[in-house]
């Protein structure tokens, strides 16, 4: 399977790198990174980029990292997993507050609600 | 981000202790409660339906409801419950964030809602904020959870944020 993951720099975004990592190494899983800012989080995507390509190498695991270009990462997201026949999309996400809630940013509110294809939401 | 706040302040509210008669007519005392109350409030997350959870609280297994109630009847948390013939029934918290802004969560057993217990929970609970000088409140629910978005409105929440899955609501004191 051909897996697009999201890495926008939030706690659970680099757990979904992770989780995601490990499956693919039992299943073969093919893995393309994009990464994209997430006002949210305030994140910086150079930072991104060096903490996903040592996850890699610390792995030993192969993928495609690539960067989003555009404002509305959610959209981005969505339109290449179209145009380059993704399978799924993964994102991590549903951070708590301090109270214990579960809140979905509006990036993945935007990929589950409009994607075609399959959405694995990592939390 | 910062939080959006009504500009005016609600007026004051009724502060614990006190007790009311609910639209069954049965007496209910709301009383403030901490971290020596535990046990009595542990007992009412036992026994809630999980069909009423939201938002991924109360959580389900009983170890993880342990961990939350630390959470929730830490240092600087403000806790109304609900008591009806020695067991809580109902139970509200303010819980701090890292603004120094505190967010609002209400519980109530199925049995008793429905019957104006929750609006006089959370006012009850707004009111010893008020005592304690707290300001700003704030809160998320779901959007297709009609009744308490009624109860947060009636009580004198406003909609700060509505474009996501969850109406974020808040409240000046």
């Amino acid at each position: 399977m051909d897996i697009l993951l999201g890495v926008g720099g939030s706690e659970l975004s680099y757990y979904a790198l992770e989780e995601t990592i490990e499956r693919a190494q039992e299943t073969g899983d093919e893995v393309t990174v994009a990464l994209f800012h997430n006002e949210e989080v305030n994140s910086d995507v150079d930072e991104i980029q060096a903490r996903v390509e040592e996850t890699l190498s610390e792995t030993g695991f192969e993928a495609t990292v690539r960067r989003l270009d555009g404002e509305r990462a959610g959209s981005e997201l969505v339109s290449v997993a179209e145009s380059e026949g993704f399978d799924r999309i993964v994102l991590g996400g549903g951070e708590r507050s301090t109270l214990g809630k579960i809140q979905l940013g509006s990036i993945v509110e935007f990929v589950l609600l409009n994607a075609q294809t399959p959405v694995t939401l990592i939390r | 981000m910062s939080r959006d706040y009504p500009d005016e302040p609600a007026d004051e509210f009724s502060r614990p202790p006190r007790t009311v008669t609910d639209r069954e007519g049965r007496d209910v005392e709301l009383l403030s409660a901490d971290a020596t109350d535990r046990e009595s409030v542990l007992e009412m997350y036992l026994s809630f339906d999980p069909a009423d959870r939201a938002q991924g609280i109360p959580p389900a297994r009983e170890a993880a409801i342990d961990d939350w109630l630390d959470t929730i009847l830490g240092d600087e948390t403000y806790n109304v419950v609900a008591v009806n013939e020695h067991s809580v029934v109902g139970h509200a918290t303010l819980v701090p964030d890292r603004h120094g802004e505190h967010e609002l969560a209400i519980f109530v057993l199925q049995a008793f809602q429905g019957a104006g217990i929750g609006t006089e929970l959370v006012e009850t609970l707004l009111g010893l904020a008020q005592s304690a000088g707290l300001e700003k409140v704030w809160l998320t629910v779901e959007r297709w959870n009609d009744a308490a978005v009624a109860l947060y409105k009636k009580v004198g929440f406003e909609t700060t944020s509505a474009e996501s899955f969850e109406i974020e609501m808040s409240i000046r004191l």
